[in-house]
Parts: C-alpha cells; sequence; structure tokens
C-alpha cells in the first residue's frame, strides 16, 4: 500500500468537491419539499452516500491507495446497504 | 530452534522492562504478557459468572422460592449472561492466543499497533469495572436479561444505563482489538508468509476481526439511544413516545448474532490447529477452512431476524431470516467435515488438548443442529424462550466456544510458561466436564420442549425430576473445572519443564523456544509455505 508517499491533490480539484457537497446539502433540502412517503428515508440516504463518496475518495485520499483497500471499504458500505434492505423486509410487509 | 536450556536467551517471562513486578504487566507493550492478563481478568470473571450459574441452578433444584427471591434471580441471570458474554465469550479466545499467538504464527515480533493494544485492555478492564459496579450502585442490580429488550429497560428503575454504558465501553475494546489484529495481518506478515500461507488460526482471527470492526458500533449506537431514550424521553423505542420496540431488536441483533461469530471462529481456528497436529497429519481442505471463515462471517451477518420470530415481524422477514439461517449451516459443516476427514487415518494420539477438540465437535454439532430447529420458524414458536433455548446455546458458547478454550490453553500452555502440567489430571478432568457438562444442559432441551420456560425461578412440579439432573451436572462440572485450574495451574508454576516443541507441530510457534523470547524470533523464521507439513 502506497504508504509513505504523500499526494497533494490539487486545490482547485479540492474546491470543486466542496461546491458538489455543498449543492447536494442543497438538494437535500430541496427533495423535502416533495412528499415521497416512505422513500423520502430512501433519497436522503442515496444523497448522503453520494457525498460520502466524494469524501471518501478525495478528501480521505482512497483515489490514490491500493485497489484491494478500496475493495474492502466498498465492501462494507454494501454490507451495511444490504442490512439496512433486509431490515425493511420486515418494516415494508408489516 | 532446539535450545530450550536456560540462561541462553531471556524469555519474555524473565525480561526486565522499564517496570518492575504487577507494572510490568499492566503497563506492558509485549503482546504475549498482554494476552496473559487478559487471560486472567477472563478467568477470575468467569468463575465468578459460574457460580452465579451455579447459585441459580440451586435455586432451580426445587418449584417455589429455594435460596433466593424472584427479583434476585432476574438479576442474577443478567449479570450472569453479561459477564459471560460481554466480559468472558466476546473477548475470550481472540484477546488471549490471538494476541499471543496471531503475531507468532504469522512471523512478526509484535502486533502493528502495541500501545493500541494495552490501551485495548484498559478499556477493557474499565468496562468490567462499571458492569460490576452497577450491581451495586442505588435501583439494584439490572434485571433486563443481557439482551437489554425495549421497552422493559426503559423503564424499568433497576440500574439499566451503567449495565448498557459498561457494554458500551467493552465494544470500544472490541472494535479496536479487531481494527489491530487486520492491520497486523495485512502488514506484519514475515517475508514470505501469503495469506494462503498463513496458519488457518490467523484465517480465523482474521475474519472475526472484520466482524468486531463492522457489527460491534451497531450495538454501540443501539445502547446510546437507549440511554437516551431513558435520560430525555426520546421516543425510539417506547411505543407510548411513538417509537417502535422491534427496532430495538432488529439492532440489538444485527450485532449480536455477529457476536455469535465472534465467539464462535477462533474457536473453529483452534480446533483447526489442534486436529493436525494430534492426527500427524496435513489438514483437509486448507482453502475451504479458510474461505469458509470468511464465509460464516458473510452470511452471518445476514441472519439476526432469527431471534425476533416471535416478536411480530413480518411475514416476508420470517421466511427470509429462516432461509438465510440454514445457509449459515452451510460453511460451518464444511469445517466438521474438513476435521473428520483430516483424522481418517491420521495417527491419532489422545492427549487432553484433543481430547477437549474431540468433544468439542460433539458439543458443537449438537448446538449447531437444535440451532436448525430454532431457525425454522414453525418450531420456533414452539420452543422459543423456553429452556431448550438455555441448552442450546450453552451447548454452542460454553461447549463450544468454552471447550475450546480448554483445549487451546491445553495445547499451549507449554508453550506460553515453559512448563507442563500433569497429563493424567488433566484427562480426568477432562472427563468430570464432559459428564458434568452434558448432565447440567442436556435435561433442558427436554424440559423446554416439555414447556419449561427460561428466565423463570419457579416452574410446576411436574418438570423438578429433570431440574434436579440439571443441577446435580452443575455441581459436578463445578467441581470438574475446579479440578482443571488447579491442574493447569500448578503446572504454569511447578510442573516440568516442556520442550519446545511436545506435541510435533508444525506452525512457527513450535520453532522457538519455550516461552518465547522478547521479540518473538531472534533469527528470521524459516517460513514453509504449507503451514501443516507432516512427513
Ligand atoms: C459453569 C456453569 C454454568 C451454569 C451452571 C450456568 C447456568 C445458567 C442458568 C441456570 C441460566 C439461567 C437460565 C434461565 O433462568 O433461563 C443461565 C443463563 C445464561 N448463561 Fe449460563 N451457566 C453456566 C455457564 C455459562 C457460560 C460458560 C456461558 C457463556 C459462555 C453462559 C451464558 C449464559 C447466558 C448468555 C445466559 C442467558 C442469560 C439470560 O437469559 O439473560 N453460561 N446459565
Ligand atoms: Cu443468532
Amino acid at each position: 500500500m502506497a504508504n509513505n508517499v504523500s499526494h497533494i491533490t490539487d486545490y482547485k480539484v479540492l474546491a470543486r468537491v466542496v461546491l458538489i457537497l455543498m449543492s447536494l446539502t442543497l438538494l437535500t433540502i430541496f427533495v423535502t419539499s416533495f412528499h415521497l412517503g416512505a422513500f423520502s428515508v430512501t433519497v436522503a440516504l442515496l444523497i448522503a452516500g453520494v457525498k460520502a463518496f466524494f469524501i471518501l475518495t478525495y478528501f480521505m485520499h482512497l483515489k490514490y491507495e491500493s485497489l484491494l483497500l478500496r475493495l474492502l471499504v466498498t465492501m462494507i458500505f454494501v454490507l451495511y446497504a444490504v442490512i439496512i434492505l433486509i431490515t425493511f423486509i420486515d418494516y415494508a410487509y408489516r | 530452534m532446539s535450545g530450550n536450556k536456560k540462561n541462553e536467551y531471556v524469555s519474555y517471562l524473565e525480561h526486565q522492562g522499564k517496570y518492575k513486578g504487577i507494572f510490568s504487566w499492566i503497563f506492558t507493550l509485549d503482546h504475549k504478557r498482554i494476552g496473559l492478563i487478559y487471560m486472567y481478568a477472563i478467568i477470575v470473571l468467569f468463575s465468578i459468572g459460574a457460580l452465579m450459574g451455579l447459585l441459580m441452578r440451586i435455586e432451580l433444584i426445587a418449584p417455589g422460592e429455594t435460596i433466593m427471591k424472584p427479583q434476585t434471580y432476574n438479576g442474577m441471570f443478567t449479570v450472569h449472561g453479561i459477564i459471560m458474554i460481554f466480559m468472558v465469550v466476546i473477548p475470550g479466545l481472540s484477546v488471549v492466543f490471538g494476541n499471543f499467538f496471531l503475531p507468532i504464527l504469522i512471523g512478526a515480533k509484535d502486533v502493528a499497533f502495541p500501545k493500541l493494544n494495552r490501551f485495548s485492555w484498559w478499556v477493557y478492564i474499565t468496562g468490567c469495572g462499571l458492569a460490576i459496579a452497577s450491581q451495586f450502585m442505588q435501583n439494584g442490580p439490572p434485571d433486563t436479561g443481557w439482551t437489554f429488550y425495549a421497552p422493559y429497560s426503559t423503564t424499568t428503575g433497576s440500574n439499566v444505563i451503567m449495565a448498557t454504558f459498561a457494554a458500551f465501553v467493552l465494544g470500544f475494546s472490541s472494535i479496536l482489538t479487531g481494527l489491530n489484529f487486520i492491520v497486523t495481518i495485512h502488514q506484519m506478515r514475515a517475508p514470505g508468509m501469503k495469506f494462503f500461507n498463513m496458519p488457518l488460526f490467523s484465517w480465523a482471527i482474521y475474519a472475526t476481526a472484520w466482524t468486531q470492526l463492522l457489527a460491534t458500533p451497531i450495538v454501540g449506537i443501539t445502547l446510546l439511544m437507549l440511554i437516551a431514550e431513558r435520560l430525555f424521553g426520546i421516543g425510539f423505542f417506547n411505543p407510548s413516545l411513538g417509537g417502535d420496540p422491534v427496532l430495538f431488536q432488529h439492532l440489538f441483533w444485527i450485532y449480536s448474532h455477529p457476536a455469535v461469530y465472534i465467539m464462535i471462529l477462533p474457536a473453529l481456528g483452534v480446533i483447526t490447529e489442534i486436529i493436525p497436529t494430534f492426527c500427524q497429519k496435513k489438514i483437509y481442505g486448507y482453502k475451504a477452512i479458510a474461505l469458509s471463515s470468511l464465509a460464516i462471517a458473510g452470511v452471518g451477518f445476514l441472519v439476526w431476524g432469527h431471534h425476533m420470530f416471535t416478536s411480530g415481524m413480518s411475514d416476508q422477514a420470517r421466511w427470509f431470516f429462516s432461509f438465510l439461517t440454514f445457509l449459515v449451516a452451510v460453511p460451518s459443516a464444511i469445517k466438521v467435515f474438513n476435521w473428520l476427514a483430516t483424522m481418517y487415518k491420521g495417527s491419532i494420539d489422545l492427549k487432553p488438548p484433543f481430547l477437549y477438540a474431540l468433544s468439542f465437535i460433539f458439543l458443537f454439532t449438537i448446538g449447531g443442529t437444535t440451532g436448525l430447529l430454532l431457525g425454522s420458524v414453525a418450531t420456533d414458536v414452539q420452543v422459543h424462550d423456553t429452556a431448550f433455548v438455555v441448552a442450546h446455546f450453552h451447548y454452542i458458547i460454553f461447549g463450544g466456544m468454552g471447550f475450546a478454550f480448554f483445549a487451546a490453553i491445553h495445547y499451549w500452555l507449554p508453550k506460553m510458561y515453559g512448563r507442563m502440567y500433569n497429563m493424567k489430571r488433566a484427562t480426568i478432568a477432562w472427563g468430570i466436564n464432559f459428564v458434568g457438562f452434558n448432565l447440567l444442559y442436556f435435561p433442558q432441551f427436554i424440559l423446554g420442549i416439555e414447556g419449561m420456560p427460561r428466565r423463570y425461578f419457579d416452574y410446576l412440579p411436574q418438570f423438578q425430576p429433570l431440574e434436579v439432573v440439571s443441577t446435580i451436572g452443575g455441581f459436578i462440572l463445578i467441581g470438574g473445572l475446579i479440578f482443571m485450574i488447579s491442574n493447569l495451574v500448578q503446572g504454569a508454576r511447578k510442573g516440568e519443564i516442556a520442550p519446545a516443541n511436545p506435541w510435533h507441530g508444525t506452525t512457527l510457534e513450535w520453532q522457538i523456544p519455550s516461552p518465547p523470547p522478547l521479540e518473538n524470533f531472534d533469527e528470521a523464521p524459516i517460513i514453509n509455505p504449507n503451514p501443516y507439513d507432516y512427513k
């Protein structure tokens, strides 16, 4: 793993990521004006997921790490998504 | 490699570090000493827990009040459960033998983060202290059972907040240990040791560590939510506040089912080390065993709902969880099959570690197959919350993880202390434990099917004969345990000097002197790509 190499990310890239995150936050607020019923949580979680993706890749430098490490982190998110999904087999049919 | 004579090297036990006396233990950074101080703590806690178990058995020897009041009994099974689950079996094998042997097995000098390792022990001891203190504070011991089910846990007057907070702290220690072991396995393997050259115990610890890291935060949050509900009246779980009690069960079991794999996976790993050594035969199906550990950990994350079949979950969720539960039996059965295949035509040596390993397979199989009964919805409705469940999980966690712990300590004690226990006494103690165990718990399967509820201090007279048998078994088991522990203590302190490789094992720990030197390997270890290379 690229341990001792430091990566200096271009400020422009970082600034762009900040902008994307802010606009996604605005989007989160905006969608609350629609009545999505049970799906409002889903939508909020999806947007939050996209934001987490940007933070992990750029701010936490996952982009520059080994494939193995990236796979491990992806696996964690898939696992949590599956767990939430399964929980909703109960709530959706109760 | 052979030298075991005095003064040729300084072992970790003799090494004089910065601190003296007890401080050289509780402030140590050596993974081996940390393993031992975990073990001492766990033995003390296990003894307290076992004593409470015996007291409950005495109470149950006759209907009606025998030696304690109902509320005392409620506190007793709660505290017994909290101690045994959160302080004994969840850390259990991985903090003791994982700490001591994982670095050695992969040819490393220590774990990746020794200071974090020491910190984890301190967090663990703090958690134990809090839990024990919660018994003596005002309001009396918690009476919710170790599962803290809402809404009762949000309303009972007993000391729930402190006990849940203790479980939260213990969880922290578990997360840190898991993290440490994952990094150790990724970064600290000796040159030439690939993933598929590692002894299988390391694979088991690896799978366990991921589960610790990913599942424990969920119970942490859940317990904080419970505390928030009690303190600030936030309605997460209590229906009268707009919450959902089934949500608590979901969140609790999303952690606590994987937690049973945190207990049992290292146990499966220990057995996988012991069997080839005492059959002097290469393990059958190395890769299948390694990957089945990961499969158990993975699928184990998705089956939690089998604890909730009678809690008012939707029907769809019920059959789905039932199906997944049956699926998880497959990788477990792969392991049992491979162990038996390894023994086939081996030169079997019935020494105490192997006897414990054999009885592990027997008890674990009974526990596992009765688990399938609980995993199918229709039969679970009949036996849920009866003594059947008590029998089932004692077979899995005590007969499984507990006996694997005994197997491990009989296997590795000569390495850890450089001395050998009395073999004959160890064999007798094993026999007593095995008989006592089955006498104690087997009757509870029958009692449960006949309708004896769990967590009751009283029962109908018709149940008495079997309850008496069970209590007699309890006394026999406690006797056997005392005999076993005293034999081990005597062996560790005054036993004969043990050779470096008493069982003719092939993994790396047997190639260094007993007890090992401070940094394990005075010369770089020679890595054999096949860890079980028996001629
Ligand atoms: C040494 C002998 C032991 C005895 C005599 C014993 C006995 C008992 C008894 C009588 C109960 C209460 C059952 C009920 O009222 O429903 C119980 C519950 C329990 N035991 Fe043990 N036990 C022993 C060892 C262990 C061990 C080693 C573990 C874990 C590894 C363990 C884990 C538990 C748990 C989790 C519960 C459930 C507590 C609850 O229902 O909240 N026990 N035990
Ligand atoms: Cu379970």
